[in-house]
């Protein structure tokens, strides 16, 4: 960081809080991994990462850079929008492949199909 | 018009996003942006997408506002359950809700939503009953959940898709 010594101390103060902030809101998200018990709770921890904590390194991002180079630096908002669109899809894949895959073998902690004749093993497909 | 142009709202976007990726407004980037998105948008009208006119702008504006509030409350909410281990009286368990909204987009961003937020996960939607499936990590009661989401997400994303 050759350009840290440029930044002013209340925008280096702000920027170290919202990444170190965001940086920690990932490591809890990631430590929900192993701390939460089934499948289907674990696929909400890593939207932590995903949201506030990816929120607060952009942000802080958006701050250093625009304030050491004078102009609104912005396009981090894309990578917010881009994450945001684009997290989801991964996270319903996995959910319902598990959601398929319960089904299949008939666990009872998952709610039954509303089609119970189109279930996979019926299904001429 | 509709022909030359036929997703004018998408065309925007990606003359936007152009526009910041390249961090210019220069006459060459709104030129070179300007045929990407048309390109990009023809291509996306082979698809066949159902139009939805996005309507009540001051309506996207509120959920913009009300879905960022609620990712960063329940942000701080699934952290403190995975710190301390604790649920608020509540277990991780599905739900049913039957929803109203019928639009694809509306259902689309309604998913993202749900998703994008921690501490609900859209498992799936049926669409002849108009069910969705929800998993819930803090469940305690479903009442409170439904009415969160048609009240606070649906009444919205109806008025702006249908």
């Amino acid at each position: 960081m050759t350009a840290a010594p440029d930044l002013p101390a209340w925008a280096a103060l702000l920027v170290a809080f919202l990444v170190v902030a965001g940086a920690a809101i990932t490591l809890i998200g990631s430590a929900g991994l192993w701390r939460l018990d089934s499948f289907y709770a674990r696929v909400h921890a890593p939207t932590l990462g995903a949201t506030l904590g990816t929120g607060g390194i952009l942000v802080g991002s958006m701050v250093c850079f625009s304030v050491l180079e004078s102009r609104f630096v912005l396009h981090e908002i894309l990578i917010a929008v881009f994450i945001t669109v684009t997290t989801p899809i991964t996270l319903m894949l996995l959910s319902r492949a598990a959601l398929y895959r319960d089904r299949v073998e008939e666990n009872p902690e998952v709610p039954a199909s509303a089609f119970p004749e189109t279930e996979p093993p019926s299904d001429p497909r | 018009m509709t022909r030359l142009l036929p997703h004018p709202l998408l065309f925007l976007a990606l003359l936007a996003m152009w526009l910041l990726l390249n961090q210019s407004v220069s006459p060459g980037h709104l030129v070179l942006g300007a045929i990407v998105a048309l390109v990009a948008s023809w291509t996306l009208s082979v698809f066949r997408m159902e139009r939805s006119g996005l309507r009540r702008p001051q309506a996207m504006v509120q959920l913009a506002l009300r879905v960022l509030v609620d990712i960063f409350r329940s942000n701080l909410a699934v952290g403190t359950i995975i710190l301390t281990g604790t649920r608020g009286g509540g277990r991780a368990g599905f739900m049913t809700i039957p929803l109203d909204l019928r639009s694809q987009g509306g259902l689309a961003m309604l998913a993202i939503i749900l998703t994008a937020t921690p501490g609900t996960l859209w498992m799936n939607y049926d669409a002849a009953k108009g069910e969705l499936l929800l998993h819930v990590l803090d469940l305690v009661d479903e009442e409170h959940w439904t009415t969160l989401i048609k009240q606070r997400y649906e009444r919205l994303l109806m008025e702006i898709f249908e």
